[in-house]
């Protein structure tokens, strides 16, 4: 009596069958008959989303700020500073320098200060040692456009007023010093003369050295404070494609006899370093975001777990109507990630209009790379594959018969 | 006793060409201290076609026996033949198979979902056989039309009156065409109205040529069925048919 009957339908029956599509649907079901804990489960998930997606777009934001302003700046400025010599002592540029670096091929504009052995002061009461940390540079005229500089307020020095007693004050020196004033009727104390302030700089990004120095004019420079016309920093510019040239070149032309006595840097250097150095700072705030998704698939788990304990009888039910163990476990599965994926675009959303609202408010560009929204969404497909696993193992576990007789 | 010439029959396979459930010698034991026996050597055999009524108290085995028809449990010992194939010898996709296309289940508490409309639920009957949507539907659709809920088919069924669910639980049942319904008690939630109603759908189902299988506690509900077997203490007590 055993083996198929010869009767029509005694064939084996076709395979249960579920459709991707109809996963989906069903999966989508089971959330909508709780629509309130849905969106509390999809909030822990999308709060960890949104910090994440925040930290990297604030970041790749500021990063693309300090590269608009590089590209605004130029690359291409080089400064020259004596170093030290081999016995330890510091170093001098010849005087003659300058015009050496200006007969360099590529180069295309150079300029030069030098520091005075002078302080400055709002009158001549104050005391001596009140310097307010300020330098006093001798500048040759055309350093403003070597350097990229703007004036503030009045106007730079030009061969007429660097020969007389007048100043410029960078940024930072004229805050200190207290001079908003530059139409000739303020004056400053310097070494033993009152010198004339004529203008202020806004401050300079590649060189902020002169943010916090008063500049005087080459000649006013050597005539009354007794300037020895020694350079102490050589700004150079040239074509971006002969800079790593030049920057070879440059200690051996600015000191033929010992070019080893001679530093070259790059400004714009140190401000790409200073943008670098925050990732520490936003690997840490990503590690928090991905301690809040963490958090976030924990509660996915716990609804989950409660999910499959309520609803015995429907995946009796299920199993009934020909549902295999491995449809039970799809669905339930497909449950968690449709949850997790809710809470991650909604993170998404919420992380890009954080980063959107910031980055406006400190008038940076928006920078949101698609890699971040596409690392965002697979997280979110992760966390909810791996907070669904054990509950819907548990669903295709449970004998149908038990499913059945739960109340 | 009729239940050993059945029996008799079965084994010797002499009129094994029709036989939509053929059981022989099911034994079920429910582990435990001490462990319930609930199917003691039971041997019982339905032709296709037939409405049989299996009664018996509360206790008796009647739901175990529902779970073995259903391929939902495994008897411990004896042979389960359902639609032809050997239970005891199917993996759980193959007995999923089975339920999708050839069992129909009908549940006291109807296990409908509420919040959505007859034809949905209906229309899941066929989740599982992997019929498009739209197909499903349209089976659905007739399937409630022809048990008299044509007009009611985009209502929730939580808008519905009990005796209204359960019919709408049958069409679920049987929207696939299975080779056998199954139904556990399927008036016990009904008032005596309501139940006499699915009752008669059921009656219809099977002159139309649907196997039936009513599980029921009711005495009256199984006088109203062609054949009832009587089960007490896991084993069939008699098994007597109506001649009409």
């Amino acid at each position: 009596m055993t083996g198929p009957k010869p009767n029509g339908r005694a064939g084996a029956p076709t395979p249960s069958r579920l459709r991707p599509r109809d996963v989906l649907r069903v999966a989508a079901s089971g959330l909508r008959a709780r629509p309130l804990r849905a969106v509390l489960s999809a909030l822990g998930i999308a709060v960890g989303i949104a910090a994440m997606v925040a930290v990297v777009g604030i970041s790749a934001s500021s990063r693309e700020e300090v590269t608009e302003q590089l590209e605004a700046l130029g690359t291409n400025l080089l400064t020259v500073a004596p170093g030290q010599t081999l016995g330890g002592q510091q170093a001098t540029l010849p005087e003659g320098s300058v015009d050496m670096v200006a007969r360099v091929g590529p180069v295309t504009s150079v300029s030069a200060v030098g520091e005075v052995d002078a302080s400055v002061y709002r009158s001549a009461e104050i005391e001596e040692t009140h310097t307010n940390g300020l330098t006093v540079l001798a500048t040759r005229t055309d350093l403003l456009d070597t350097v990229g500089g703007t004036v503030s307020s009045g106007r730079w020095l030009d061969d007429a007023l660097a020969g007389y007693p007048t100043v410029v004050l960078g940024a930072n020196a004229a805050e200190r010093l207290g001079v908003s004033r530059t139409d000739g009727t303020v004056s400053v104390w310097l070494g033993d003369e009152w010198f004339t302030v004529v203008g202020t700089l806004d401050p300079v990004p590649l060189a902020p050295e002169l943010d916090s120095a008063v500049l005087i004019g080459w000649p006013a420079a050597m005539e009354v404070l007794g300037f020895d016309g020694a350079p102490t920093t050589i700004y150079e510019r040239s074509p971006e494609s002969a800079v790593a040239a030049v920057r070879d070149v440059l200690p051996a032309t600015v000191n033929p006899s010992s070019p080893e006595e001679v530093t070259v840097s790059r400004p714009s250097d140190a401000l790409a370093a200073q943008a670098a150095t925050d990732e520490t700072l936003t690997t840490l705030l990503l590690a928090l975001g991905g301690v809040a998704l963490l958090v976030g698939g924990i509660g996915v788990a716990n609804t989950m777990v409660i999910a499959v304990l309520e609803r015995r009888s429907e995946i009796g039910l299920r199993r009934a109507l020909g549902a295999t163990r491995a449809h039970v476990r799809r669905q339930f599965l497909g449950e968690s990630v449709l949850l997790a994926g809710l809470g991650g675009v909604g993170g998404a959303v919420l992380g890009g209009g954080l980063t959107a609202a910031f980055a406006s408010t400190r008038g940076w560009p928006l920078a949101l790379p698609a890699w971040v929204l596409a690392a965002a969404a697979g997280a979110t497909i992760v966390v909810g594959a791996l907070a669904g696993a054990y509950p819907a193992a548990r669903a295709a576990r449970m004998s149908p018969t038990t499913a059945l007789s739960a109340p | 006793m009729s239940t050993d010439t059945l029996a008799t029959a079965a084994s010797t396979g002499a009129a094994g060409a029709d036989a939509v459930v053929e059981l022989e010698d099911v034994v079920r034991v429910y582990p435990g201290h001490p462990p319930v026996r609930a199917l003691r050597g039971l041997s019982l055999r339905i032709d296709r076609g037939e409405l049989v009524g299996i009664v018996g108290p509360s206790g008796a085995g009647k739901s175990t026996l529902l779970h073995i028809l259903g391929t939902l449990d495994q008897a411990d010992s004896g042979t389960v033949h359902i639609d032809g194939h050997d239970v005891g010898a199917m993996n759980d996709r193959q007995l999923s198979a089975l339920r999708a296309h050839r069992i129909g289940f009908v549940f006291q508490q109807f296990f409908l979902n509420p919040g959505v409309s007859a034809l949905d639920n209906v229309a899941d009957g066929l989740l599982y056989t992997g019929a498009p949507l739209a197909r499903r539907r349209r089976r659905a659709r007739t399937t409630l039309e022809r048990v008299g809920l044509g007009n009611r088919m985009h209502h929730r069924t939580n808008e519905l009156s009990g005796g209204q669910r359960q019919r709408v639980a049958v069409a679920r049942a049987v929207a696939g065409r299975p080779s056998m319904l199954l139904a556990d008690e399927p008036t016990g939630a009904l008032d005596s109205a309501s139940g006499a109603g699915v009752l008669d759908l059921l009656h219809e189902l099977h002159s139309a040529g649907t196997t039936v299988v009513v599980i029921t506690p009711d005495h009256d509900v199984a006088d109203s069925l062609p054949r009832q077997v009587h089960i007490l203490d896991g084993r069939i007590e008699h098994d007597e048919r109506r001649t009409r």
